[in-house]
């Protein structure tokens, strides 16, 4: 996924066949994994309050400047505003389709063998676990606080809701305390039990590898096409 | 033969840093095979003691013993063959469930005593089957009912295959059948008890021996059934027995 991202990105935006080759190969992914286009559309929403930004770019600029009906509009904005905008979603659907073809045990797993520091994946490893009961906790203490009578409604209110978010981070640390301690009765001693490392089959790293290598090839045949036209 | 309990402790104190203290001199031995309950009150040290037991809380003063080896949390080695000796069942299951599986998790106390590959699996689902998890395995903690967490925490301890289980307040929160299913299991385990508890009637139901510890200090030590009818021992230590409830 991060392969493909960084060929997207080293691509630059006046390479808009590019782009549509990009789009396709994800489209392409996206179909093969069999996920529904719709789950697709809703989880890559994150991205909104990034396009919102880039929609805005073209509006703000000196230089050479494009009339479309009263808006005035930068030539340099626009295509930087274009450019956060593709690859920003592109970046997104590969995201997203990593998100959901594979689990946040087997990412956690990956990371690890791709030699991240053992500590931050540990750390993810117990945010994976207690992310639930975190927030089970949560929506216990709001429905206490409504419960008594209470609805956040403006600014007045912030102080109670950040008493809230303080307790909830007291309960978290002495949970974390307490965690800790059942792990040192059963013998921790800084590392967690992890399987044997399976070995990937070809199979499995030709399918890992198709989306970088068909977005390089994608690249390096827009490129000489255009250099080849502009001769 | 020399029998030597399976737990002893002698006279043992402890203060807490702020100057709190919690132990004034706690004496206490367990037999092999033994089923003990320490009743109490809130308050009266039952958790601090628990902590002492396997060398959480460093001893301030006295000596805890567990099968002839003495608890010291400054030697390493020791401790270590320590915890895998006495097994802790920790109040809230959500503090002693920590990895992403209920698998993953009861491995991970064999695993840090170095048991590796098929000879783990085979612990892990040795200790699920004990508690009737086996076909949980691969599921995350947060799925589960509070009851069956509890007995997945029970195994997360089995797996280390203690010498001594130790189980705080194991029937709070429990509706009455996965109070009784817990009963059922522990019933079958052949291994030492200590039960922290302030459910008397389960005491009743596990234990043939309970001891109060109210005020840091072991203020009985008898039958269960005699403790129980001792009213006014009971009233005097802040325990009750549930209303309707006669011996």
């Amino acid at each position: 996924m991060l392969a493909f991202i960084l060929v997207v990105v080293a691509t630059e935006i006046s390479n808009w066949v590019a782009f549509l080759g990009y789009f396709l190969l994800i489209l392409g992914a996206i179909t093969v994994a069999k996920i529904n286009l719709l789950t697709v559309f809703k989880r890559a929403l994150i991205e909104i309050p990034f396009v919102f930004f880039a929609v805005l770019m073209p509006f703000f600029g000196t230089g050479k400047f494009v009339m479309i009906g009263p808006l005035k509009l930068y030539e340099a904005g626009l295509l930087a505003g274009a450019s956060i905008v593709a690859k920003g979603t592109l970046g997104v659907l590969s995201a997203v389709l990593l998100s959901t073809t594979t689990t946040a045990r087997e990412i956690l797993r990956g990371l690890e063998r791709l030699k991240l520091p053992k500590v931050m994946v540990q750390i993810a490893t117990f945010m994976l676990r207690y992310v639930n009961v975190i927030s089970d906790e949560m929506d216990r203490m709001k429905v206490a606080r409504e419960s008594r009578g209470f609805e956040a409604t403006g600014v007045k209110h912030w102080k109670v809701l950040a008493t809230a978010a303080g307790a909830l981070f007291i309960r978290s640390y002495e949970r974390g305390e307490r965690v800790h301690l059942s792990m040192l009765s059963r013998g921790y001693e800084g590392q967690l039990p992890h399987e044997e490392p399976k070995h990937n089959n070809a199979k499995s790293w030709a399918t890992a590898i198709s989306l970088p290598f068909f977005a390089a090839l994608i690249l390096l045949l827009t490129k000489t096409l255009t250099t080849s036209i502009g001769r | 033969m020399n029998i030597q309990p399976t737990l002893l402790i002698e006279d043992l104190a402890f203060a807490y840093p702020d100057g709190n203290q919690a132990l004034f001199g706690v004496n206490l031995s367990v037999n092999k095979g033994e089923r003990v309950a320490l009743l109490g009150p809130n308050g009266a040290g039952k958790t601090t003691l628990v902590m002492h037991l396997n060398g959480i809380h460093p001893t301030g003063h006295g000596r805890v013993m567990v099968a002839g080896k003495i608890v010291d949390p400054s030697d390493k080695a020791g401790i270590k063959e320590i915890r895998s000796k006495v097994g802790i069942v920790f109040q809230d299951p959500d503090d002693q469930l920590f990895m992403p599986t209920v698998g993953e998790d009861v491995a991970f106390g064999p695993y840090n005593m170095g048991i590796r590959g098929s000879e783990l699996d085979k612990v892990v689902d040795q200790a699920l089957d004990l508690v009737g998890m086996a076909e949980f395995k691969e599921r995350p903690p947060h799925h589960l009912s509070f009851g069956q967490r509890r007995r997945v925490a029970v195994a997360t301890v089995l797996a280390m295959k203690p010498e001594i289980l130790i189980l705080d307040e194991p029937s709070s929160n429990l509706d009455p059948a996965s109070r009784r299913e817990l009963a059922d299991i522990l019933r079958t385990l052949d291994i030492t008890i200590v039960m922290v508890t302030h459910d008397l009637p389960y005491a009743l139901e596990l234990c043939e021996r309970s001891v109060i510890l109210s005020g840091g200090i072991i203020v009985a030590d008898d039958k269960t059934d005699v403790i129980l009818k001792d009213k006014e021992l009971l009233r005097s230590h802040r325990l009750e027995l549930p209303v309707g409830f006669a011996l």
